[in-house]
């Protein structure tokens, strides 16, 4: 069943890396400007079309972010994720809210949490659940949320630690 | 509404009549709340029996905890024997119960309630994440300790809290007002200008007047 939609693909663009996870759940990798043509081709003429998510992964090493677009074929039963990997740097990606008008709303948390923009989606730069956020987007890796949350929030002192064994040798053997 | 919505600006009418609005000064009230003296007599004994014996809680969930307010009211738990009620609107209750884990952006609305509910009122604060943040310490959008931004009356600890415990902080509120100490609302208005510069500090994108019932 995968090898046939495989080649179908195949036949209109390119594919870099294919991961068979089971029956039932595969990962395409393509190229950026191919993404959404790709995904568009497997929802219009291959039966994909129910959008599952639309996700993200920072690899911060790499300096990519990957995105993740798993579809659904209701009739078959199989999922496939087409994933695109794009630059960190001012990522950008198109959007595809002309296939989906529900994407937009993904596309709308990933512009506020990873910082990635997608041109001409609606309402893609309004606040999502973040209000008035004026740090680095805090689904990248490079924020540091417990150190931001130290700083930015009140915080309760701890208790006291009375560990019973260094409570013991305070109070028993102070010379020790 | 929207910041920009709140300055003085000039408006057209459907008569084509311009005029100058000033939406803070014309549809809020701008002063700061006030502190009712408490007073010690026998006839406030009584009013304050009869305000620990209706409790009426604002029907208003923030976080997990709020899943553990619904049993309260089945004839397991059955709450309304305590004289305890959930309404709707912030205007008939008297008792805030923040339950669980606040957002900054529910904080935003939890203040405004607060601040439309009419005295006396109480707030109780439910689960070790309005105490000192619980499993959400680290987190880059919740607060961490609720008595910074609200006076809080009796702390509910647990996570979550069972409705046993729940009841149980009902009934020490009802100890707290009989005898006269659930003050949490003068204490809001003495120390008004601190609460807001800690609930400032934190809501980034303030748009709404100071104090706004």
């Amino acid at each position: 069943m995968f090898q046939k939609i495989i080649e179908k693909i195949n036949l209109k663009y390119p594919i870099d890396v294919v991961s068979k996870k089971s029956d039932k759940l595969m990962f395409l990798t393509v190229h950026k400007n191919t993404a959404v043509n790709t995904v568009q081709y497997l929802k219009d003429d291959l039966g994909f079309k129910h959008l599952v998510l639309l996700t993200a992964v920072d690899f911060l090493e790499q300096g990519k972010f990957q995105l993740t677009y798993l579809l659904n074929n209701p009739d078959i039963k199989i999922d496939i994720g087409v994933r695109v990997l794009i630059e960190r740097e001012s990522a950008t990606m198109e959007s595809a809210h002309s296939l989906w008008p529900t994407i937009a709303t993904y596309q709308r948390e990933l512009r506020e949490m990873f910082g990635i923009d997608f041109p001409d989606s609606p309402g893609v730069n309004d606040e999502f659940i973040l209000e008035g956020w004026n740090n680095t987007p805090p689904y990248r890796r490079d924020f540091d949320t417990k150190a931001f949350a130290a700083n930015f929030y009140h915080q309760r002192n701890s208790r006291e630690n009375n560990d019973p064994s260094a409570h013991m040798k305070k109070n028993l053997y102070p010379n020790e | 509404m929207s910041l920009e919505d709140l300055y003085r600006k000039t408006t057209i009418s459907p008569d084509g009549e311009e005029f100058e609005i000033n939406p803070i000064e014309d549809y809020f009230c701008t002063d700061k709340p006030e502190e009712v003296k408490p007073v010690q007599n026998i006839l406030e004994k009584f009013y304050n029996w009869a305000r620990s014996e209706s409790i009426w809680i604002l029907g208003f969930g923030t976080g997990c905890g709020a899943i553990e307010m619904r049993p309260l009211m089945t004839p397991r738990f059955d709450a309304y024997r305590y004289g305890i009620q959930w309404r709707p609107t912030p205007r008939q209750a008297n008792l805030l119960i923040i339950s669980g884990y606040l957002s900054t952006k529910t904080l935003k609305r939890v203040i405004r309630v607060y601040e439309q509910m009419q005295n006396p009122k109480y707030v109780m604060a439910l689960g070790s994440c309005t105490i000192n943040g619980g499993m959400y310490f680290d987190s880059y959008n919740t607060i961490k300790r609720l008595d910074y931004y609200l006076p809080v009356d009796v702390y509910v600890a647990g996570c979550m809290p069972r409705p046993e415990a729940l009841l149980a902080g009902v009934v020490k509120l009802k100890t707290l007002i009989k005898t006269g100490m659930a003050e949490g609302a003068n204490d809001y208005a003495n120390r008004f200008d601190w609460y807001k510069t800690n609930q400032k500090a934190v809501i980034l994108n303030w748009d709404m007047p100071d104090y706004n019932w």
